[in-house]
């Protein structure tokens, strides 16, 4: 979670479909038809082939195999009717068959052929079993995670920003936190752990802290970088024409860090997921950390992937709407640098 | 590009404003040493004239434009301009820099309303941004975001930005160095034009000797650096002036001689 270059990943998928004119056809799309076959074939595999141990839902996933076999189907036939919903598909046609080949090759090593230790590796009917039993528990869960990361993420963000512009701009206040963040600052913020379970009055509150506390170091950092290489020249073409010193910081220095601040921003939305999980499962009785600490407390391998796979999704979502958000404020960006 | 008298609202007449530059001298520090810039520069502006600075690169104009400015502040000697010392940067003298630098995140408009902005008087003299952009030829590029514009209409879009400010005296770093040769004719023109009607002082840095002889009134001959005033060349010509014009060019020979230019002639 940690590696995240919005340099590197901020291509989308429809910019990527402009590159490949091959997949944009509007007649019927062969590829599309070979994936939606694989899924048939998934369905068959799952209905046919008996199961070594008898698992519930493995009727409901040949269904869904179906039903992603028919879009897949719909989409091939008709070209470019459904707009971006079609041009998405389409461009991730090859991930369709290479996700039906996993999904068909896991179901024979689990359920089919019992080829891997049973209870460790969950079979792909028995993760579905999770979503669709324990459904109720697995949404409260993301709600409180999200709830926690929000509010630690935003006391951090909005810490970092402030101390970073701050000492980015004086030197009296560089002089004096410099040497601390120096010190503090590469000190992971799970360190923390116990001391702050300790002194904060609840759990919820300390996992607050430790959140916005790893989430407030890079972005301490980036702002402070993103000031201090800010051109000077900004500076004095702006002085000569009679602004104060917080019309230079506020419109001057600020939107001229703001690419600096953005990759502050992601530094910290992945390190804070690594203390949002931690801080669950040893401190705050709740949310996914505590599910996944929960699941393993009863063996119930199945919901631990469920979970796994449910986290993945609210990860990547956070970082798509920051990748938004950013995408909007930097917009005047565009074809200045390469995105 | 938009004919001069067209406008009405951008540079209305404030008289321009008096320099008195008595030995001034500057030096910067490099690597430890002292790097001797300006030495003993004298010399004034008479309110409302136009003046040249003319010299070899890195002899030290664009330093000289900075201290009046009040960007910077010379080692020693004094800088007057309407008979107080430079202070501070004030919006009354404006400069326009070698380098465009326009702010990439703000729109054309933004960056030419940006001195207005600034000040906190842009709500009520919105008009004067469009008109500066009307008058240096950019009106529907408002909206255009920096790298969306070519290397001279950034320069415009600087020139805009200075001008908004009816400023009282104009430092121009050589704003036209960045045109091409067809829109910086158009521009000289432009220039005097707009310098003629606004009554305001101008003191304009350029490598060109027949753009200072064709612009100006008085071209002042840098030696190298540290540089000191080697020639002042009154150019005693009426306005509108003819590039073709005989003067010009025994002027355009003084000058390249006083360069160490002569043999080239
Ligand atoms: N901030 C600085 N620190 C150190 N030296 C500087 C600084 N600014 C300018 N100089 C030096 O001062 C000298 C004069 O610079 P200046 O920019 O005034 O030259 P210039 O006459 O404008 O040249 P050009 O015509 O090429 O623009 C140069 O030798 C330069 O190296
Ligand atoms: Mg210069």
């Amino acid at each position: 979670m940690t590696s995240i270059d919005p340099s590197l990943s901020g291509r989308d998928e429809t910019s990527a479909v402009e590159e490949a004119p091959a997949q944009r056809g509007t007649g019927i799309w062969v590829l599309g038809l070979a994936a939606a076959a694989s899924w048939v074939g998934v369905a068959a595999l799952i209905e046919l082939w008996p199961e070594i141990i008898p698992q519930p839902y493995g009727r409901e996933l040949a269904i869904i195999s179906l039903v992603i076999a028919l879009g897949l189907v719909i989409v091939a036939a008709t070209g470019r009717l459904f707009g971006v919903a079609a041009i998405t598909t389409r461009y991730y046609g090859p991930w369709f068959v290479a996700a039906a080949i996993v999904v068909g090759g896991w179901e024979i090593v689990t359920a089919k052929a019992g080829l891997l230790p049973v209870p460790f590796f969950s079979s792909p009917q028995s993760i579905l079993e999770v979503f669709f039993d324990d459904w109720g528990r697995l949404g409260i869960s993301v709600w409180y995670s999200v709830l926690l990361l929000a509010k630690g993420y935003f006391f951090g963000a909005a810490a970092g920003f402030v101390t970073g512009v701050t000492i980015g701009w004086s030197r009296a206040a560089s002089y004096w936190v410099h040497p601390l963040l120096r010190l503090i600052g590469p000190l992971p913020a799970t360190a923390w752990l116990p001391l702050a379970f300790f002194i904060f009055p609840t759990s919820g509150s300390a996992s607050v802290f430790l959140i916005a506390l790893a989430t407030a170091f890079p972005m301490t950092i980036l702002t402070w970088s993103g000031i201090a290489s800010v051109n000077r020249d900004y500076y004095d073409i702006a002085r000569t024409l009679g602004a104060k010193p917080s019309f230079l910081i506020l419109k001057v220095a600020i939107p001229a860090a703001l690419p600096h601040v953005f990759v502050g921003l992601f530094m910290g939305l992945g390190t804070s997921f690594a203390v949002l999980v931690v801080a669950e499962m040893l401190g705050v009785k709740a949310g996914l950390g505590w599910y996944l600490q929960w699941a393993q407390g009863w063996a119930a391998y199945a919901n631990m992937y469920a979970a796994l796979l449910v986290m993945a999704l609210m990860c990547s979502s956070l970082i798509t709407i920051l990748f938004r958000v950013r995408d909007w404020t930097l917009s005047w960006q565009k074809g200045l640098v390469r995105w | 590009m938009v004919a001069l008298a067209t406008n009405t609202g951008v540079a209305s007449a404030a008289a321009g404003q008096k320099i008195d530059i008595q030995s001034v001298f500057h030096q910067f520090e490099l690597e430890g040493e002292p790097l001797p810039v300006l030495d003993g520069i004298d010399f004034s502006v008479e309110p409302g004239s136009f003046v040249a600075l003319l010299g070899p690169s890195g002899c030290g104009k664009s330093t000289l434009l900075r201290l009046l400015a009040g960007l910077d502040h010379p080692t020693k000697g004094d800088l007057k301009v309407d008979g107080e010392n430079v202070g501070d940067p004030d919006p009354s003298r404006i400069m326009v820099f070698q380098d465009p630098t326009l702010f990439p995140w703000r729109t054309v408009w933004d960056n030419v309303s940006l001195g207005l902005e600034a000040r906190g008087i842009l709500k009520k003299s919105r008009q004067r941004v469009d008109d500066a952009i009307q008058l240096v030829g950019l009106d529907g590029f408002d909206k255009a975001y920096p790298h969306q514009l070519s290397g001279g209409m950034a320069q415009r879009v600087a020139l805009a930005r200075a001008l908004v400010n009816e400023p009282r005296l104009l430092l121009l770093d050589e704003p036209l160095g960045k045109l091409d040769s067809l829109t910086r004719l158009t521009m000289q023109t432009e220039l005097v034009g707009l310098w003629q009607r606004a009554g305001l002082t101008a003191v304009l840095v350029t490598h060109d000797v027949e753009e200072a002889l064709f612009l100006t009134q008085r071209v002042l001959i840098f030696g190298p650096r540290p540089a000191r005033i080697v020639a002042d060349l009154k150019v005693d010509l009426p306005y509108p002036r003819h590039r073709g014009d005989p003067r010009l060019a025994e002027l355009r020979r003084e000058a390249l001689g006083h360069l160490g230019l002569a043999a080239t002639w």
